[in-house]
């Protein structure tokens, strides 16, 4: 269990998995076995709810990764989110089979509506799990991997990289609300009817997604601990500390970067593989830079370069949105705002921060990027 | 006006003949008005000919009535005054036969064409281009026009009904006359020819001809192209040069410029409500109401913020985020959550017509205009002044230019309120062009970097250059692949291009650009 040593004297990760670990005994037991109408009962709502940001805190996870621990501020990670979404959104809607509004068994609804004669070529091989599952993680990956490849080969770095990363989603987010795309442009793909012969409307099969989100954050936490505690782990926080030494000392600097980029890339779609089933809807607006620009500042009040410190903010942050854009949407972007400048300007190392604030005053010293 | 007068006992008796039941006197009464020269003369006989000339049968008084709910809206013939309302009983109709009506058009194209007004000369003939029997009083009217503008018109005219003559030759003729012509009318006429004339060498030359037409309508379509794209260049050269400041010249990445002019728009909204009366006036008065809104903003950013975060650009790209979510919602709280309707003034509605096929809009020629002059004024203003001198010596080296004495705080709050004025600024021009709403800064923030990365951070002439090539670009591209993926490819461009040239297309050299 090498990957279990990698825990060693991380003790808010410790803590947070075995948070997680509770969470996923209880909340099962508070949804199926006591009865509805008690006090106890956690509403299947509830358990979808805790379900998505768990995706989030898994989304989160790869944004720290890269940021954290190697400097690099993605603003295009919702794009990486939002492809591992719709290719599970492809799988969903195939399984719709016939049971669509034209009750074409070949073509979903939005092709017959277009008057599409056949299923476009990038859509076969989606009716299969496997195919679609490994769909979810390659997308997203080779698409990092590529973009990587260019960008970092030509050393294109900080506040650059940030931009076109953000451009690249919104590239993105343009393509797809073309109808010519094929993947239903405005209204993206939903009306989805189950997963694997499960009933997406069941509780059993909400628990069951939500017990998968819990053991892919577990799962995916513990795969960033062993990288980041690993020897290549050592050399990124070097690259993102001092790039030109780590070059001339002879790490091959944008290697390392190319690895951490493709790994985060491929989490993220992840997460929103995971996301998609529960939520029941993916659409081009989870490109927009803004909700990728959103999931940083979640890794910023959770705390950067500490992995749980992410998986906090997300849910926090989430936990947030949820609650003011419900109870005085008015006040959600002036508190998400104020978040970004309260955080940046007094809370640089964000709330893991406050747990181990005394262990070093600067941020250079606590390893967290100027 | 003396002839007027002196005709005018004669105007009016002819006008006393119309009321007359035969058409011969008829005859004789137009051919009298038409020679008077009266002014009354030309609306008499468009309205005689049209039918809308009547007899009030209480009083024999000639008037022009207009159908309305209730029966006929009636005014005088002589002088115009409003007579009320009359019902279908009390006015007959002065009625007009085949040999009559052919009188007043050739009266009428003949008093048009002798007006002395040029505008109305050339109304005249373009009413007529499409008459074959009126080419003769054209063809009269040819050897005395003066006007180049209504020769043209005559000349053109005459060939198109030289188009349909006997003899081949005059076909040819006219064929060649009209060469390069792009009027609508000539294109489908020829088209015609090309096609269905009898004569092959008519045949040809119609076909040769139509191709240099259609040559020439390319070179207008790129010509337009080209306007649009360059318009488009213009909002993208004003959105970006106030960033060109902040984050070439400073180095602070403000993702909050979108919204300051975001500002600057709401600020031309609230002049414009502020002076109802004045719409014509109130864009100008709020280029610096917009550029002290946002400026003020911008420095109250900086103290607040930005201040605390140099060196750290990344921090300084998520509080600035922040900043940009609280104006938003501020905007949204305080004014409106939907758009607001910025109207434009007289002066900028409207397009100057080139040529039948190409005509510019008023307000996209003021705004690539005023985009050249924010552009010459800033570089003035960074090249020539005190302040300019103080904000180039601290992006170079801080902290000698505090050695010698700049207070290098003081001109780093200056320089941001400086761009994000400009960002107001812009905000007016953009409020003529878009809608003003509160996510309008979102739609300008990633295109503003990608122009200023583009060019070449720390340089105002590469986010000019850069600017003006995406937009043509973007345009260029339009045609064949939609809006959409035109804008999708010229991101993908970008980012490509930033892999090859890390720097834009003119990089800052010395020492200033490694650090």
């Amino acid at each position: 269990m090498g990957m279990l040593r990698a825990l060693r004297g991380d003790t808010g990760g410790q803590a947070m998995l075995v948070v997680l670990a509770l969470a996923a005994v209880v909340v099962p037991i508070l949804n199926l076995a006591v009865p509805e109408g008690t006090p106890w009962h956690l509403s299947t709502y509830t358990v979808t709810l805790l379900g998505k940001y768990l995706t989030y805190a898994l989304l989160a996870l790869a944004v720290d990764l890269v940021w954290g621990y190697l400097g690099i501020l993605s603003l295009g990670h919702g794009a990486f989110f939002a492809l591992g979404g719709y290719a599970m959104g492809m799988y969903l809607m195939r399984q719709i089979g016939d049971r669509g509004v034209y009750g074409n068994p070949e073509l979903p609804d939005f092709m017959v509506f277009l008057n599409w004669q056949e299923l476009p070529w990038f859509w076969h091989g989606f009716d299969l799990f496997w195919f679609a599952a490994l769909m979810t993680l390659l997308v997203p990956g080779a698409l990092a991997f590529v973009f990587g490849w260019l960008a970092f080969r030509s050393r294109v770095t900080g506040v650059y990289l940030s931009i076109i990363t953000q451009a690249l989603t919104y590239a993105l987010m343009l393509a797809f609300f073309r109808n010519e795309m094929g993947f239903g442009g405005n209204n993206g793909l939903t009306d989805f009817k189950d997963i694997l012969g499960f009933d997406l409307q069941s509780d059993a099969t909400r628990v069951g997604l939500f017990l998968a989100s819990a053991a892919a954050l577990a799962l995916g936490y513990l795969a960033c601990r062993f990288i980041v505690a690993s020897r290549l782990g050592r050399v990124a926080v070097a690259v993102r500390d001092a790039e030109s030494r780590t070059r001339f000392i002879g790490y091959r600097v944008e290697r390392v970067k190319l690895f951490f980029f493709s790994f985060s890339a491929i989490l993220a779609g992840l997460a929103g593989a995971l996301y998609v089933p529960q939520v029941g809807i993916i659409n081009p607006g989870e490109f927009s830079p803004l909700n990728s620009i959103e999931l940083v500042v979640w890794v910023a009040v959770g705390g950067r370069a500490t992995l749980y410190g992410a998986v906090i903010g997300a849910i926090l942050v989430s936990y947030g949105k949820t609650y003011f854009t419900g109870a005085m949407p008015e006040v959600w972007l002036f508190a998400l705002g104020g978040l970004f400048v309260l955080v940046t300007l007094f809370l640089p190392r964000g709330i893991a921060g406050l747990f181990t604030g005394r262990r070093a005053l600067s941020p250079k010293a606590a390893g967290v990027p100027g | 006006m003396g002839s007027v007068r002196a005709d005018s006992g004669a105007f009016e008796h002819a006008l006393a003949q119309l009321g007359e039941r035969s058409f011969e006197t008829k005859g004789e009464a137009v051919a009298t008005i038409a020679a008077s020269g009266d002014e009354r003369a030309l609306p008499l006989l468009k309205g005689l000919l049209a039918g809308d000339v009547y007899l009030r049968t209480s009083d024999q008084r000639l008037v022009f009535a207009e159908k309305s709910d209730s029966g006929y809206r009636l005014r005088d013939v002589i002088d115009g005054a409003e007579l009320g309302e009359a019902g279908s009983r009390d006015v007959k109709k002065v009625a007009v036969n085949n040999s009559l009506r052919t009188q007043l058009r050739g009266a009428i194209a003949a008093l048009s064409l002798g007006s002395s007004n040029p505008l109305v000369r050339l109304q005249a003939v373009r009413d007529m281009q499409g008459d074959a029997g009126a080419v003769a009083v054209l063809r009269e009217r040819l050897p005395r026009e003066e006007d180049p503008q209504v020769r043209a018109a005559l000349e053109l005219g005459i060939a198109l009904a030289d188009l349909g003559a006997e003899s081949a030759e005059a076909r040819l003729a006219a064929v060649a006359a009209l060469e390069g012509s792009l009027e609508p009318a000539v294109r489908n006429r020829l088209a015609n020819l090309a096609e269905q004339d009898p004569e092959a060498s008519v045949k040809a030359a119609a076909g040769k001809a139509l191709a240099g037409i259609e040559s020439r309508l390319q070179v207008y379509a790129t010509a337009e192209t080209l306007f649009f794209g360059l318009s488009l260049g213009s909002v993208l050269v004003l959105a970006a040069i106030g960033l060109a400041i902040t984050f070439g010249v400073m180095g602070v990445i403000n993702m909050a410029h979108g919204e300051l002019i975001m500002l600057g728009a709401y600020t031309t909204y609230l002049v414009q409500q502020a002076l109802p009366g004045a719409l014509d006036y109130s864009v100008l008065l709020a280029i610096p109401a917009a550029f002290l809104v946002s400026g003020l903003f911008g420095i109250a950013i900086e103290r607040l913020v930005i201040r605390f975060l140099y060196g750290r650009p990344l921090e300084t790209l998520l509080a600035t985020f922040g900043v940009s979510l609280i104006l938003q919602q501020l905007v949204r709280t305080g004014i409106s959550a939907q758009n607001v309707v910025v109207e434009n003034p007289g002066w900028m509605s409207g397009s100057v017509q080139i040529n039948p096929v190409l005509s510019l809009t008023y307000n996209r020629i003021y705004i690539l205009i005023f985009s050249l002059l924010v552009f010459v004024a800033l570089l003035l203003l960074l090249k020539r002044t005190a302040l300019g001198l103080q904000v180039r010596a601290v992006s170079q080296n801080r902290a000698m230019a505090r050695t010698m004495g700049v207070r290098s705080a003081r001109v780093d709050a200056l320089t941001f309120g400086l761009g994000a004025g400009i960002a107001g600024i812009a905000g007016v021009a953009l409020s003529q062009l878009t809608n003003v709403g509160p996510n309008m800064g979102q739609a300008y923030i990633i295109d503003s970097f990608m122009v200023v990365v583009f060019g070449g951070v720390g340089n105002l002439w590469g986010t000019l250059i850069g600017g003006l090539t995406l937009g043509v670009a973007n345009k260029l591209m339009e045609p064949w692949a939609g809006a959409v993926l035109a804008k999708i490819l010229v991101l993908v461009f970008i980012i490509l291009f930033i892999q090859k040239r890390p720097r834009g297309l003119f990089p800052q050299r010395g020492r200033a650009a490694e650090a």
